[in-house]
């Protein structure tokens, strides 16, 4: 009996220490900074210029810059390198390497290292992309290093930020990255987490400030509320309105805007949305403002073409007004198109995103009203991204296209014969149109030529263009300095502890 | 003599009753249209016009519990009943004729069993494609295992009693053995074990609904209402609240009557 009593004693003595103990270390790691960033999507590749998804591009943006990278303004930086110049006829960028400039492995970067990722990028992008024009990198004595174009693109400097990879790590590529980035990689478990620690040798100096991050995937909205309440997220983007009012106040909510262009995007080859007055009368029938209202309190900016408003330049406004919710309009070019009674379809929805379900119901809504029939097939994101957007097997989807800082990565996608033209347009004047934006050297005509383009995509109706939805971004009240980029990033690099 | 009355079974029947009666209305009539949209009723508390409430696209919460019953019963009784027959049937020759047939059937019983459930679940739908068929024949398989297993046990109890011997004796059937002598003594455990099936099935069901492939939207099932109320606890709670009441009542009238069941001699 007394052996039983001393047993249990020495149980509890052993457990209050390491209470304590463990209590300690928890308030250590709250003094080495680290921060735990939720994302609502799972990488899809370690490999910067493999990663489709724009969830994955927005975490990469920490570990790999390309010779420039993108600011949060939508201009562009010198980043590995450390200037460039465009020649006059934008035919050629040559670049100087920066001084002192290593990989997160301590090697230097080399005009070899450049070398390779551009080709390696090229080749990878393949012949119908944008970086198709890139034709090869001369390298002269002096270190600097020349791109060379197959023809004049005064957008190809946006293209350089691609990434740029130590040519020594080409095996590791996609178990332990490295790249000249802000952070350096940890470890990654796919559908779990993503580590990245601070590169101390970063040649921005003084940044990063964070010591480490966790990139915490968490597909499900509500666990990711209730985790940011219990205080083991600190970030979590795209809330809507609603889910933003259930956090507690130790939180900022920052507005911006997503920079997609959502929408319900239609298969141009399949009956009956090959029909150009069919899919405008669908567009007639959608009440966007009813969308915008129920899913972000109006705090949406409303769109009407494949461009973000926050592309002030080349942003063609008119558009936004093509169409207005007339459902009497939307019955008559029905029945032009031999459709009077309306017909049935299927809109496909990704489940990671709740406000792609919520417009697909509200869209469903509104068509019903002009007799159309539209059931909702709610599938996992990878379902949606092997079935819909690769192999284009689906009828009407809605989801959000993201684009780059150049002006012609928005319409890449619906050039006919673009290999990701998962909407399969197809319209021959936005093809030629397309090319003389591309090839324009002076901005203002280059601009127009962009502005006709958005033009051709809304008289088409080439799909539902609805929203860039407002990004409500939950940010811990003991952090400052989160920014939005105009594109798919998220910059932990600027985000550190109010002292 | 006094006679007791069976009040379980009476209440249960009375409540599995109306549930049945507000679902079958449903399908005709509901006070509002379930679908039907309003900004001005975005999450409307309940009123004489609107007893539950309306949810975050301001529809009417009641018409969609009414619908919502019926999904709910349809999809979680159809699952059981499909999960008992194969099970059971399953079970009991398991359980009668022993031996190495017994053990591949409980083998592969187990591994079925060692699956957790709703990735079992996944792995049939996308095979199948989701739908509400899909959705019934998925989540029927896995209850195939508990049931078999009931079954078995009942058998190895029944089958070395008296009456079983006499049968065998007088050269009945195997299966005249099974269904005409064994099944009547052994029902009653079964059914007890469908109550709790059945309580397992709303719960897998909101579950797969959940993960976008059980009833798909704007079509409404309890599972699936509470899911999508879980983001407006604080704003709406009558969202969830009335269809997680409802389902308790649904779950209690059908406890009820296989408690019913059980007391009936």
């Amino acid at each position: 009996m007394k052996h039983f009593v001393t047993f249990w004693l020495v149980i509890a003595i052993v457990t209050a220490a390491a209470l304590t103990v463990y209590g300690g270390t928890s308030t250590d790691n709250e003094a080495s900074d680290s921060v735990v960033v939720g994302i609502s999507q799972d990488i899809d590749s370690l490999d910067p210029h493999n990663a489709d998804y724009a969830g994955t591009r927005e975490v990469l943006f920490n570990l790999f810059e390309g010779l420039v990278k993108a600011t949060s303004d939508g201009n562009i930086e010198p980043a590995v390198a450390q200037s460039y110049e465009v020649a006059e006829d934008a035919s050629s960028i040559s670049f100087t390497i920066r001084e002192g400039i290593t990989f997160h492995d301590g090697t230097p970067v080399t005009a070899e290292d450049i070398q390779y990722s551009l080709e390696r990028y090229a080749q990878i992008q393949g012949s119908e992309s944008a970086f198709a024009d890139f034709k090869e990198l001369e390298i002269a004595e002096d270190g600097t290093v020349t791109v060379i174009l197959n023809e004049p693109n005064t957008e190809f400097i946006y293209e350089l930020t691609c990434a740029i990879l130590p040519k020594a790590n080409e095996e590791n590529i996609n178990s332990a990255p490295i790249g000249t980035g802000p952070f350096k990689f940890v470890s990654f478990k796919p559908g779990e987490s993503l580590v990245v620690e601070k590169y101390e040798n970063y040649w921005k100096e003084g940044f990063p400030y964070l010591d480490q991050v966790t990139f915490k995937v968490e597909t499900d909205v509500d666990a990711a509320i209730n985790q940011l309440n219990a205080g083991t997220l600190d970030i979590y983007q795209y809330l809507t309105a609603d889910q933003a009012a259930t956090l507690n106040d130790h939180f900022n909510i920052l507005e911006g805007s997503v920079n997609y262009v959502q929408g319900m995007f239609l298969n141009n080859a399949v009956k009956p949305f090959d029909d150009v007055r069919v899919r405008q009368a669908v567009y007639y029938a959608v009440d966007r403002d009813l969308i915008n209202e129920f899913l972000f309190a109006g705090k949406s900016h409303i769109i009407g073409t494949n461009m973000i408003p926050a592309a002030e330049f080349y942003y063609n406004a008119d558009t936004e007004t093509t169409y207005t919710h007339d459902p009497q309009k939307a019955k008559e070019l029905l029945a032009e198109a031999g459709y009077p009674d309306g017909f049935e379809f299927t809109i496909t929805v990704p489940n990671n995103y709740a406000p792609h379900e919520g417009t697909a119901q509200i869209i469903a809504e509104s068509l019903a009203e002009v007799g159309i029939k539209a059931n909702i097939n709610l599938v996992e994101f990878n379902t949606w991204y092997s079935d819909a957007y690769v192999d284009r097997n689906y009828e009407a989807t809605v989801v959000a296209v993201d684009g780059k800082l150049a002006p012609n990565s928005w319409f890449a996608k619906n050039i006919s014969t673009a290999p990701n033209n998962f909407t399969n347009y197809s319209n021959p004047e936005f093809d030629e149109v397309y090319e003389k934006a591309l090839a324009e050297i002076d901005l203002d005509q280059k601009a127009v030529y962009y502005k006709q383009l958005q033009q051709i995509l809304a008289d088409d109706a080439a799909s539902i263009y609805v929203q860039d939805p407002a990004n409500l971004v939950a940010v811990n009240a003991d952090l400052e300095g989160y920014v939005f980029y105009p594109i798919s990033a998220q910059d932990m690099s600027v985000v550190k502890f109010i002292d | 003599m006094k006679k007791n009355r069976n009040y379980s079974l009476i209440i249960g029947l009375v409540i599995t009753g109306i549930m049945l009666a507000l679902a079958l209305t449903a399908l005709f009539w509901t006070p509002y249209s379930t679908t039907g949209m309003s900004l001005t009723l975005k999450f409307a508390p309940p009123s004489w016009a609107h007893p539950f409430g309306c949810d975050n696209y301001g529809r009417d919460i009641l018409s969609r519990v009414m619908q919502g019953i019926g999904t709910t019963f349809l999809v979680s009784a159809s699952t059981v009943i499909f999960g008992m027959i194969v099970g059971s049937v399953i079970g009991f020759f398991a359980g009668y004729f022993g031996g190495w047939f017994d053990e591949v059937i409980m083998r592969i019983n187990d591994v079925l069993n060692a699956f957790p459930s709703i990735l079992l679940a996944l792995v049939f739908v996308s095979f199948l494609g989701s739908g509400l068929m899909n959705i019934i024949l998925a989540l029927g398989i896995l209850f195939i295992p508990s049931f078999a297993r009931i079954a078995r046990s009942e058998m190895l109890r029944l089958k070395g009693l008296q009456f079983v011997q006499s049968a065998r004796l007088s050269k009945a059937g195997t299966c005249r053995i099974i269904f005409a002598h064994i099944m009547p003594n052994a029902y009653i455990g079964i059914l007890a074990s469908a109550a709790v099936g059945f309580n397992n099935a709303v719960i897998a069901e909101a579950g797969l609904s959940f993960l976008g492939l059980g009833v798909q939207p704007p079509n409404a099932s309890l599972g699936r209402m509470i899911d999508e109320a879980g983001s407006f606890l604080m704003q709406a709670p009558w969202y969830a609240i009335f269809p997680g009441v409802t389902i308790i009542i649904l779950v209690l009238g059908v406890a009820l009557i296989s408690d019913g069941v059980n007391r009936m001699d």
